[in-house]
Formats: structure tokens, C-alpha cells, sequence
């Protein structure tokens, strides 16, 4: 009591700005200390081999040289067909996608939908997310033959975890208000969704289509490697012929087709607001 | 028309927002509900539509008990009551035609509002609106590029737009100027009385409440503490609602705000005059 009687009387010149998250100051250091010596004693468990990483530089460097002179002519047959089975992949999976991940969203929201379809629709967002698409991939090419097939099956699940959960996390953050004010005039509950969130909502959700559509695009060469046909399956073939030239190639083209739609992505976002 | 018998609202948390308020509300009548923040003002309006649900008590618009109501009877009931918000709430983005419509919502299918295609009345009726609060020009504009006077017309408008018996008003000036205040109370004022309609109106500024409205009711703490004519709103009434403090001081700032913005205004027309 004392001190604090001190203080209101005294001006005080000192100010420390009060810990954030872990008050007591033992426990602070226990915790930071603690964090800090299993880092470098992780660190120094991993194996390095360093005969091996010498022998790989000259392949990495085999690779680089690819990049530099590559050739899009010898394989462009397989390119371009690998190249229009991604792109076609990748639309349809994301519209797909799309198309499903919106009504799970709404449900997944909890201002919006009743405790159980929630619940439901939380549970259906935690399984397509805890698996990585190449997982996925394996599993569906497993089922469904080696293609493009199983690429858009793959695709499309994992666009829904994506999609929903932006959406859901969005829905419940608009402004109630707006909400309020139409529930006021006796609507109902599509016509709640139609005029206080779709108008909240939408921006965000053509911003997150677009990028889900940048990154389908990408995964799709990656789950092309375990079978799941496109791009990647062309990208896959010619490492394994050591045209790494050819492989350089496609990487370019990859790397072009994400910066076209980086930009116009960013444009539309822009245009949509 | 509207009746309050003993309605009392505690929330989850164990606060008592309003205990046992009853009052009645006869048809063209406009109510001030003032009183300090926290007072249960914004719970009350609520309750009335029941955005808020009532804990205890009933209220009556009418006939319908609108305590007892299940939710398809209660969207029904919604429509003959109109809302208008402080920060406006408006859907920002949608046009002004189609937030003015949006107080059509209760009444049309989901697929014409989904399409957009009210019917011809609705629309009319919607056109007459914005001329009578001045926006006709404004039509298909998008809300969020009207400035706070203009937005909470289309507010007004919305709210009209459902042809209802009762206004209920939540701080309708609270981001407004002064004059803006006046106008929007005054527009408030008018079309109740145009329309024989009664309005509960949520109000910090006393000496507004007192210019615009025909009934005063100040609450404390969830209680209703004074209930009578504004002319009857003196500093021992205010000093009971709101607890001490210089109320003569409060008068001549409010006298000097009006003074400043009347000024203004001749200060505007001379040099629209020089012009």
C-alpha cells in the first residue's frame, strides 16, 4: 500500500513494459532456456554427409545448366499435352471446389448454422485439411488408376478444407450490424445470407478462389509425380531421362503461368472491392 | 398499441439490463428513451423485435403477444416493425435501391429477392421513399459512398420501406453533426406524424430528445426512473437519471452548438449570395 501511496505522489520516470504472455520471471527463463538447448541439440542430431552434398553439386549444377539453355522443342508434344491436362485439372477441381466449399463454409460458420451442422461441417474441414495433397493423391491414383482423374479428385478435396475455412472464419467476422439491421425487417434466412453476408463476404471469396486457383495450379505438378497425371507427371518422366533441359523447360513455363495469374489475381482483387 | 408489462432481460453473464419496465405506447406517439450508457436502452429496443430475447415479462403490438412468438410468426411480426440504427447499417455493399428494398424482405419469396425482381409496388413505393428523404439521385449508388446524413436516410427509408406500425430508433445521431442531428430528428419527427406511427427512440442528446419528441421515458440501471412530457425534464429529473452534474451548463453549450451551426448556414448562403 505503501508504494502505491509513493508513487500517485512522486513522478515517476520509469516505465517497463509489463510481460506479455509468461508472468512469473523463473518460468520465463525456464521456458526461453529450455526452447533455446533443444534447438541447437536438434540441430546437431541432423546427419550431414558431406562426401554426398559434394558428389550432388556437379548433378545440381547438370540441373542449372538445363535451366539456362532450355529446350521447349523436343518434348513439346508431351509438354503441351501434360500442360493442358494440369490446366483443365486445375479449373475443374477449383469450380468443383468452390462449388461445395461454399455451403460447408455457410455451415461451417457459427453465427450462421445450428450447433450440430457445425459441428459437421467443422469435422469435414479437419479431415480434408489434415492431409497433404500428395497424400491424398497417392491414396486417389491408388483407387482410381494413374491420370488426371484422380489429380482432380485430389484437388478438388483439398480445396474444400482450404475454401471452407477461409469462408467459415470470414462469415464470422462481418459486420453484425448489417446482419441485425436485415433480420429486422423479417427476412428469412436465405434472404438473410443473400442481402447481410454474400455482399460482406464476396470480395474475400473471389480474392481466396483466385489463389486457391494459383495454388491447384502448382500442386497439380506436384501430385503429377506420384501419378496423378498433368504436368507434373511430364516433369517427373524427364528428370527420370536426365533431359534436364527439358525439365527446365517446364519449370519455366510453370513459374510463368504462376506470375500471370499472380498478377491478374491481384488486379481482379483490386477491381472486385 | 405497443405495451411493456413487466419485461426484464438478464443476460448469461448475470447482468440485469432491465427488470420489470412496463409502459404503453399509443399509435403516433414518439418516445425518448434516454438515460446513461448502460442503462439497457439498446437491450429494451431489442427486445421489442426480439433481436434480444426478453428473460421475463410480455409486450404486446396489438394483439400479437410478441413474447410467445414462434420463429415463422415472429418474421411475420418483424415486418410491421421498422428499425433504425446508429451506425446506419446499411449494407454497404449494395445499392441504395437495394437496401431501400431490403425492407421488402419479410414480405417477397426468396427467389425475387435473390433476383432482384420486386414487384412493381414494392419498387414505387421504394422511388417515393428516397424522394421524401431527398435521395432520389442516388438511387444506384452504392451505400458506402453517401456521407452519415444521407446514409441514415436511406436508414430511414429502409425502415418505411416495410410499411411498419411502430419505429424503433437506436441512436439515431450518435455519429452525426449537430445540424445533421436536427434533420435526421426532425425527418423522424415529420414522417410519424405523416403516418400516425409510433417510435421508440434511443437518445444520448437530452436536449434533442427534448425538441423532437412527444413522451420521455429515462431509465436507470434497467428501471424506468421518469416517465412523462419533455417540458416536464428538469435538473432534479436529470440529475435522478443521470446522477449530479451542471445541467444549466449542458442547455447553453447545446444553445451555442445550434447558434454556431445557424451561423454557419448564413455564413454559406451569403457567399452562395456573393456567388
Amino acid at each position: 500500500m505503501t508504494s502505491a501511496a509513493n508513487t500517485a505522489s512522486l513522478p515517476r520516470r520509469h516505465w517497463k513494459r509489463p510481460p506479455l504472455l509468461i508472468k512469473s520471471p523463473l518460468l520465463r527463463w525456464i521456458i526461453y532456456g529450455g526452447a533455446l538447448v533443444y534447438l541447437v541439440l536438434a540441430v546437431g542430431t541432423v546427419e550431414v554427409n558431406w562426401s554426398r552434398v559434394y558428389e550432388g553439386l556437379e548433378r545440381g549444377w547438370r540441373f542449372i545448366q538445363g535451366f539456362l539453355v532450355p529446350d521447349f522443342t523436343s518434348r513439346w508434344r508431351d509438354i503441351s499435352v501434360g500442360l493442358v491436362e494440369s490446366l483443365t485439372m486445375t479449373v475443374t477441381s477449383t469450380v468443383v471446389g468452390i462449388l461445395i466449399s461454399v455451403p460447408i463454409g455457410i455451415g461451417a460458420a457459427r453465427n450462421l448454422a445450428p450447433a450440430w451442422i457445425y459441428l459437421v461441417c467443422r469435422a469435414i474441414i479437419a479431415v480434408s485439411r489434415s492431409f497433404q495433397e500428395v497424400i491424398i493423391a497417392i491414396l486417389l491414383v491408388a483407387m482410381f488408376g494413374f491420370g488426371p482423374f484422380a489429380g482432380f479428385l485430389t484437388l478438388s478435396f483439398a480445396t474444400i478444407g482450404f475454401l471452407s475455412k477461409l469462408l467459415a472464419e470470414d462469415i464470422e467476422d462481418i459486420d453484425e450490424t448489417q446482419a441485425e439491421a436485415i433480420r429486422a425487417t423479417g427476412a428469412g434466412w436465405w434472404q438473410l445470407v443473400n442481402y447481410a453476408i454474400q455482399p460482406q463476404v464476396m470480395p474475400r471469396l473471389i480474392g481466396l478462389s483466385l489463389y486457391r486457383l494459383d495454388i491447384n495450379f502448382r500442386e497439380s505438378a506436384v501430385i503429377g509425380i506420384v501419378g496423378a497425371g498433368g504436368i507434373g507427371a511430364t516433369l517427373n518422366t524427364s528428370i527420370d531421362r536426365y533431359e534436364y533441359d527439358s525439365a527446365g523447360a517446364i519449370m519455366l513455363i510453370i513459374i510463368g503461368i504462376v506470375m500471370v495469374s499472380e498478377y491478374s489475381s491481384s488486379h481482379i482483387r483490386k477491381w472486385v472491392q | 398499441m405497443l405495451r411493456l408489462v413487466s419485461l426484464t432481460k438478464t443476460y448469461k453473464t448475470g447482468d440485469r439490463a432491465l427488470s420489470e419496465v412496463s409502459f404503453e405506447v399509443p399509435a403516433g406517439q414518439v418516445v425518448g428513451l434516454i438515460g446513461p450508457s448502460g442503462a439497457g436502452k439498446s437491450t429494451l429496443i431489442r427486445c421489442v423485435n426480439r433481436l434480444v430475447e426478453p428473460t421475463g415479462g410480455q409486450i404486446f403490438l396489438g394483439d400479437t403477444e410478441i413474447t410467445g412468438l414462434a420463429r415463422g410468426e415472429l418474421r411475420v411480426l418483424r415486418r410491421r416493425i421498422g428499425m433504425i440504427f446508429q451506425e446506419y447499417a446499411l449494407v454497404e455493399r449494395l445499392t441504395v435501391m437495394e437496401n431501400v428494398l431490403s425492407g421488402r424482405l419479410g414480405y417477397v419469396p426468396f427467389w425475387r429477392s435473390f433476383m432482384r425482381r420486386f414487384p412493381e409496388a414494392d419498387v414505387a413505393t421504394a422511388f417515393a421513399l428516397l424522394e421524401r428523404v431527398g435521395l432520389s439521385d442516388h438511387a444506384d449508388k452504392r451505400a458506402d459512398a453517401l456521407s452519415g446524413g444521407q446514409r441514415q436516410r436511406v436508414g430511414i427509408a429502409r425502415a418505411l420501406e416495410q410499411n411498419p406500425e411502430l419505429l424503433l430508433v437506436d441512436e439515431p445521431t450518435a455519429s452525426l453533426d449537430p445540424k445533421t442531428s436536427r434533420q435526421i430528428m426532425r425527418l423522424i419527427k415529420e414522417i410519424c406524424e405523416e403516418r400516425n406511427l409510433a417510435a421508440i427512440i434511443n437518445i444520448h442528446d437530452v436536449v434533442l430528445a427534448q425538441g423532437f419528441t412527444d413522451r420521455i421515458i429515462g431509465l436507470r440501471a434497467g428501471r424506468v426512473v421518469f416517465d412523462g412530457a419533455p417540458s416536464r425534464l428538469d435538473d432534479s429529473v436529470l440529475t435522478e437519471i443521470y446522477g449530479e452534474e451542471d445541467w444549466a451548463q449542458m442547455r447553453r453549450a447545446e444553445q451555442e452548438d445550434e447558434e454556431d451551426a445557424r451561423a454557419e448556414m448564413r455564413r454559406r448562403e451569403m457567399m452562395a449570395e456573393a456567388r
